[in-house]
């Protein structure tokens, strides 16, 4: 008896805590946008009610008489003070004991780091208008990082800090440029997120952090650009302009490749040329002027030998050859090639002339085998010109017996 | 004194094979002339293309590897590692493809002379069946290299076969070695090409080859009066002479295009990666690819790829048994209708060709 009692009551209350959200079924039935947008929102789907953020009580039978739900002396908060948002988020998400019910992979921090960023900072200092975490989620209606329709999901981050970022009335009050978003896009990175639709590119928050969002100082870009770019970084960090750059404070990727808007470079832009950017702090008569030059050099010597062997080989395939060979070779030299202008950024004659050398072997081998090939074609033609002249020296041959014969006849 | 060899020979082997009979037929046979006559060197053609196709497959059967993993690249050895490697895997392409053309020529030829009416029924029946087979080579071998164009239309040929009802199923599982084009398939299409269907097709051959001795060359209806009146060619040496000229003449096309349009070896087979734009059968598939792609998706509410198999398998048939069905030729009286029939298929045949190269 005791026990079916118990039962009872644990079905009860087990009834109110999974089902009955009285603030939702309500909001709902006056078409309020936050409570229709509840239906896809993963914390409505982790059982997580309106009255855990808004406070109030959800299971109240109002009967009419709403203020019942809503009462302040129940917790009832109504829409959070923005400066609250980052603690009454961290409420939750900063407890690793309740989030890793949900994901034990999910990081606890994002309040801490929240604290740090110039956004946090100009929160407590009673700013209304700098992002915090529903700025960039949402309030409702918020779906995974890794869902498309996230306004954090990598293909619609740009977007998201431009909302305010690229607004220039919004950002009047902090003097700071709002073309980053239009530069972003017109950028290697911003064309491969949007026109190729590759995730891996990276957007605002890959080199400006998202919760602990900082804009990098000089001394940190090339940290940011090195975690993708490595090989550049540790060549630049052993080459002459990393001393001289930390002397000056001038950063280091961004002095050559820009910030937002980064352009795809070319081999012009190492040299002695209108477009070198070398020319920009080197002149004529330094040192420095004459490594320019023969990098760049180096680089096209490379460039035109792997275009001569493209055409003999192309010729050769054009003509019927089996070359696959031969374009394994060229994709080898083409490897070399992209090494070379990696080298660059030793800003050093020699390691660079040892790749191109390499280079320059391989695109040999790849010109031979296309000049053998070609060799083989006007063989192969001559043999078949000699050999198709035999035969219709026999076909004549016959011919001419035939008409003998039936002559004789 | 070579002469006097030859005889020794010939009397030597005569004593022991009793060839004097052989030699009377060869030294009496002969070939109706007429204005015609030029039509009976398509026969001849084709076995001469068949004879390139078997010494040329034994030369490529020294290096080919029938699996998935080392199909393409032994091809590819072939063509650039083996000494005339390249001739022979070209010859051996292009002479298929001049096989097909030579046997569809020889049977519209036979075709639209009658010769298949009484008494070269089994030879008509053996021919219709050695096209087939020559087609059957054709489709397994496309397959062979394992390159990537092959693979596609392998998959799609394979899917047709098994839209054919009731059997399709067990056919397309038959012909793939399971539910997709895998290895398998290339190992069962290797099979066939060179056992199952060169046996079948030697078999043919020769019967082919014994009924045209035994019953001579057919004369068409229209020539028989002039036929009558004319003593003919003799085989040996004026015709043998001439087929040998017509061979030559055929071997210095076969090098040419060999040598002046290798045959490619395209990229190699990836079942994973998408199919690429511009799938094409062999050209002697395109006529029945095209008109089942141009086909609308049902037809008086049956698929219509279903239509156009059961469409093609009605002609396939009435084709193959034409002599029971050319009444009028069978009592050596004309009978215009088929003819209009016939030209009127070969066109269906060239347009629906022609628009399956330049239909997108």
């Amino acid at each position: 008896m005791m026990r079916a009692g118990l039962t009872f009551l644990l079905m009860t209350f087990a009834g109110v805590a999974l089902g009955q959200d009285n603030c939702l079924d309500c909001h709902r039935e006056l078409e309020d946008p936050a409570a229709l947008a509840m239906s896809e929102d993963v914390h409505a789907q982790a059982s997580v009610s309106c009255a855990d953020c808004h406070g109030g009580d959800r299971t109240i039978e109002t009967e009419g008489d709403y203020q019942l739900a809503m009462d302040p002396n129940k917790g009832f908060i109504g829409v959070p003070d923005p400066g609250d948002i980052p603690q009454l988020c961290g409420r939750c998400h900063s407890d690793a004991s309740y989030m890793h019910r949900f994901d034990p992979n999910l990081s606890v921090d994002q309040v801490a780091q929240y604290w740090t960023s110039v956004h946090g900072q100009r929160l407590r200092e009673g700013a209304t208008d700098v992002a915090q975490c529903a700025s960039c989620h949402h309030a409702h209606g918020v779906v995974s990082a890794k869902d498309p329709r996230s306004p954090v999901y990598p293909t619609r981050i740009p977007e998201t800090c431009g909302a305010c970022h690229a607004d220039p009335e919004h950002m009047a009050a902090y003097g700071i440029p709002t073309d980053q978003l239009s530069e972003y896009r017109a950028g290697v990175h911003g064309r491969a997120l949007f026109d190729r639709g590759d995730l891996g590119a990276p957007t605002c928050n890959s080199c400006h952090g998202n919760h602990g969002a900082a804009p990098p100082g000089v001394t940190s870009v090339s940290l940011v650009c090195g975690t993708c770019h490595g090989v550049q970084k540790e060549l630049f960090a052993a080459s002459p302009h990393q001393e001289a750059f930390d002397a000056i404070d001038e950063p280091e990727c961004e002095s050559c490749h820009g910030n937002h808007n980064i352009e795809a470079p070319t081999d012009d832009f190492v040299g002695v040329g209108d477009e070198a950017i070398c020319m920009t702090c080197h002149g004529e008569g330094e040192p420095a002027y004459g490594v320019a030059a023969t990098v760049h050099e180096e680089i096209s010597n490379l460039k035109g030998a792997m275009a001569a062997a493209r055409e003999v080989v192309d010729r050769a395939a054009r003509a019927g050859m089996e070359v696959s060979e031969a374009e394994l070779v060229l994709i080898d030299a083409n490897q070399t090639l992209v090494e070379s202008r990696n080298l660059v950024h030793a800003f050093a004659v020699e390691p660079l002339r040892e790749k191109v050398e390499e280079g320059l072997a391989l695109a040999t081998t790849a010109r031979e085998m296309g000049v053998a090939a070609l060799a083989e074609v006007d063989y192969r033609r001559k043999g078949l010109a000699l050999s198709v002249f035999f035969i219709l020296l026999l076909a004549v041959g016959l011919y001419l017996k035939i008409r003998q014969i039936e002559e004789r006849e | 004194m070579l002469s006097s060899l030859g005889e020794r020979v010939f009397h030597w082997l005569d004593e022991r094979l009793d060839l004097q009979p052989i030699q009377r037929f060869v030294r009496e046979k002969s070939v109706p002339s007429h204005r015609y006559s030029w039509c009976y060197f398509f026969g001849g053609a084709t076995l001469f293309f068949f004879m390139i196709q078997v010494a040329t497959g034994v030369l490529l059967l020294l290096y080919y590897k029938p699996t998935a993993e080392a199909a393409f690249e032994s091809v590819r050895f072939i063509m650039t590692e083996v000494s005339f490697g390249w001739l022979i895997r070209s010859l051996h392409s292009w002479s298929a493809n001049l096989m097909v053309l030579a046997a569809f020529l020889h049977m519209a030829t036979v075709f639209f002379m009658r010769a298949y009416r009484k008494p070269r029924e089994l030879t008509w029946y053996t021919g219709a069946t050695l096209l087939l087979l020559a087609m059957g080579f054709g489709f397994s071998g496309y397959l062979l290299p394992w390159n990537e164009l092959a693979f596609f239309a392998t998959r799609v040929g394979t899917d047709m076969a098994g839209k054919v009802p009731l059997v399709g199923r067990f056919l397309l599982e038959f012909l793939r070695g399971g539910e997709d084009v895998t290895g398998a398939t290339l190992t069962r299409f290797f099979g066939f090409h060179v056992a199952v269907l060169p046996m079948m097709a030697t078999a043919l051959i020769l019967f082919h080859l014994l009924a045209i001795q035994r019953q001579g060359m057919s004369v068409p209806l229209s020539q028989k009066e002039a036929s009558t009146t004319n003593a003919g060619m003799p085989f040996f040496p004026n015709y043998f002479l001439r087929e040998l000229m017509g061979w030559a003449i055929a071997l210095a096309i076969l090098a040419a295009l060999a040598s002046l349009f290798p045959w490619e070896l395209g990229e190699e087979a990836d079942a994973f990666a998408p199919a690429p734009a511009g799938i094409k059968p062999e050209w002697y598939f395109v006529f029945m690819f095209q008109t089942l792609k141009l086909l609308p998706a049902t037809v008086a509410g049956v698929e219509g790829e279903l239509v156009g198999l059961l469409a093609f398998g009605l002609a396939g048939l009435a084709w193959f048994f034409v002599p029971v069905l050319d009444i009028r030729s069978s009592r050596e009286e004309p009978s215009r209708w088929l003819t209009l029939m016939g030209v009127a298929a070969l066109l269906f045949i060239a347009i629906m060709t022609l628009l399956g190269y330049v239909m997108p």
